[in-house]
């Protein structure tokens, strides 16, 4: 089995390449259901269906994203009601700021929704990620550089409650997995 | 029944084909073919016709931002703009532009919501384009408000004047829709970008370029950990742009709708600009796309003829609501037995710009695109691309119509006079063609044109199931449920 990093430094995962998004979906409910938990499938792209085969919920980045919107549509409520009713009330045209004028504040309203939904968005998903960062041990193994052409991988990590050196090893050929690897932190 | 059975067991072979859909990447590309492709135009030294394109580009941006230190450093009276015609040119190129990047967001965002596959080789480029037409078009208001050092006037922060800006004022309005617009353009691409930065990344033999584009794809590793949050930001921004593309431009066109200028105070402006601007976008797109795929031939897999032909026909009808919406103008100011409406509509079709303009407008946006009713000419990409060319004049002289001409006879007939741009007017506007072309040139250069990512995961064989019974084909419609029990 290759060793990728330094083999001094503890052992972050063992992970084994697949040639297509089939079999790695099938090697996925295998493990999901060989009872692992610290563990995660690599594709060059997102596979239908595979928060199911990893026996995971839908992400819930969409309900954190409803607070950043709500944010701005509360910001562009005060921003606009606060001077414009009280501290530097503006008559244009003779017409008053009261219930009947509202709807001329919507445009910014929806305009600051949804700005402050799409920054919530993009760095909420960085964020949930673990994004951005420097480094990752699972760079250290030269073959997963392929996972962004057209390979996948398996990787299961060593702090997993079940993981052991020959067992996972074993498990992973197991079910199919290719050119192994042992893959140190650095 | 038996006969249906029958049917179904040996279909006809003519049928077959009508009913499998054609793939979206042709000659049986694999994944590692697209990764390496894409990839080996932005890895491969640069091309002479590259830097000769910049030759002329690049004079072009500098002339616009020559021409724009003079206007700040003289004054806006450089500009052609005079009393009655206060918004004239830089107002028309400002819509214009705008109009341009609504193609981008359509095609990643609401072809996205819709489930439409074919978006996945067009986006990338379509989005990129979005972001440079918007920033042409940021220069023109800014520019417009005369003394640009006082354009933070434009932001409602406390200050020691007490000066708040009217939030109820559709200039406002705008400011919010075009900046709000340009900032989650640049986030939806810049997601859309992260997994394919991190395959040059992964590509990299040089040490300045695994550098740079380490740090521009954020570490990104493709495990599905990730990829199901990224998943759900990319549907939240889709869902996110959809309202805002549609809003952007009935913003717009607010700034006129609102006002009480004959020819501008139309209900029918919003779905009427919005329509417009897809149309001009789309044709902007072909213009770019054609070109590119007549330069790297093998881009022809992945922008097929059927992609172009969908564009096509998206042209086709956007055009024909533009026409409607022409018509209906013309029919409401006759209906709406308003004597200054119908006067400003009379002036567009008979007065002065009755022919350069409004007639042009009407022949560009309105009878070109019936071309493409006709199979041949959407398939004939010199046609499609000449075809294009149309839209793309016409959309700038529809706003030339709406600006110039109608603001060249308001309500005050001593007050009525005619525009002529300066040459100031005329270097700023070609420049930005410069320097709109300049940043896609950069973007081919240096960035991923298309989203090998999605690309790659529209591919049969991207499918979970590829290859088990009942699933042979990915695409192929499945058959209503029930059909082999009757």
């Amino acid at each position: 089995m290759e060793i990728a990093g330094n083999p001094e430094a503890p052992v972050f995962a063992i992970a084994a390449e697949f040639d297509s998004a089939r079999d790695l979906y099938h090697a996925a409910e295998k493990v999901r259901d060989a009872g692992y938990k610290r563990w995660d499938v690599y594709s060059p792209f997102p596979i239908h269906g595979m928060d199911h085969a990893m026996g995971m919920k839908r992400s819930y980045l969409a309900q954190i994203v409803f607070i950043g919107g709500l944010t701005g549509f509360l910001t562009a409520v005060s921003l606009e009601f606060i001077p414009s009713s009280f501290l530097y009330p503006l008559v244009v045209a003779g017409k008053p700021v009261n219930l009947m004028t509202v709807p001329a504040f919507f445009p910014i309203m929806f305009e600051l929704t949804i700005l402050c939904s799409a920054f919530t968005a993009v760095f909420g998903m960085l964020i949930l990620n673990g994004l951005p960062r420097w480094n990752h041990p699972l760079f250290n193994w030269e073959r997963f550089k392929k996972v962004t052409d057209d390979k996948f991988y398996v990787a299961i990590e060593a702090r997993d409650p079940i993981f052991s050196d020959r067992e996972t090893r074993e498990f992973l050929e197991s079910i199919g997995g290719k050119n192994l690897a042992i893959v140190h932190e650095d | 029944m038996a006969e249906t059975t029958a049917v179904l067991d040996a279909p006809d072979p003519k049928m077959e084909a009508e009913v499998v859909r054609k793939p979206l990447v042709l000659n049986q590309r694999t994944m590692g073919w697209i990764g390496n492709y894409i990839s080996s135009i932005v890895e491969a030294k640069t091309p002479l016709w590259w830097y000769i394109a910049m030759a002329v580009t690049v004079p072009m941006m500098l002339m616009c931002f020559g021409c724009l230190a003079y206007l700040i450093s003289t004054g806006v009276g450089v500009w052609g703009n005079n009393h009655p015609v206060a918004w004239a040119w830089d107002i028309t190129n400002f819509v214009f532009w705008i109009g341009i990047g609504h193609a981008g967001t359509l095609i990643s965002a609401i072809l996205f919501l819709t489930r439409q596959k074919w978006r996945t080789s067009i986006n990338r480029a379509a989005e990129a384009m979005t972001l440079f037409a918007v920033v042409c078009a940021g220069i023109y208001p800014a520019l417009h408000v005369g003394r640009v050092w006082m354009a933070w006037f434009l932001a409602p922060v406390p200050n020691n004047m007490a000066i708040w800006p009217n939030f109820r004022s559709p200039l406002l309005w705008d400011v919010f829709a075009v900046s709000t617009y340009f900032t989650v353009s640049v986030l939806f691409w810049y997601t859309g970008l992260i997994p394919d930065l991190a395959t040059i990344r992964d590509r990299c033999t040089t040490k300045i370029r695994k550098f740079v584009y380490g740090i521009l794809a954020l570490g990104w590793r493709g495990g599905n950990r990730q990829w199901r949050h990224y998943e759900m930001a990319y549907l939240v921004l889709a869902g996110l742009s959809t309202p805002l593309v549609l809003s952007v431009h009935s913003v717009v066109s607010f700034d006129f709708a609102t006002s009480v200028i004959p020819g501008w105070h139309t209900t029918i402006f919003p779905p009427y600009f919005v329509a417009g601007a897809i149309f001009g976008g789309f044709a902007m797109v072909l213009t770019l796309m054609i070109p590119a795929a007549a330069i790297w031939p093998s881009l022809r897999d992945l922008i097929t003829p059927g992609h172009v032909d969908k564009m096509c026909k998206i042209i086709l009808l956007t055009g024909s609501i533009v026409g409607y919406a022409y018509l209906m103008e013309l029919f409401i100011a006759w209906y709406g037995a308003n004597p200054y409406e119908r006067a400003a509509f009379w002036y567009r079709a008979t007065g002065h710009g009755a022919w350069p303009f409004y007639w042009a407008m009407m022949f560009c946006n309105v009878i070109a695109p019936q071309f493409f009713w006709f199979k041949y000419f959407r398939y004939n990409w010199i046609w499609v691309w000449i075809i294009c060319q149309f839209p793309n004049a016409g959309m700038w002289y529809e706003r030339f119509v709406i600006i110039g001409t109608t603001l060249q006879h308001d309500f005050l007939p001593s007050s009525w006079q005619l525009f002529h741009p300066t040459w100031v007017d005329i270097c700023t506007f070609v420049g930005t063609f410069g320097l709109f072309l300049t940043l896609f040139l950069l973007f081919i250069r240096f960035l991923p044109m298309i989203c090998m990512f999605e690309v790659k995961a529209v591919l049969p064989e991207a499918d979970p199931h590829y290859g088990e019974p009942g699933h042979e084909y990915d695409d192929r419609p499945e058959l209503p449920s029930g059909a082999e029990e009757d």
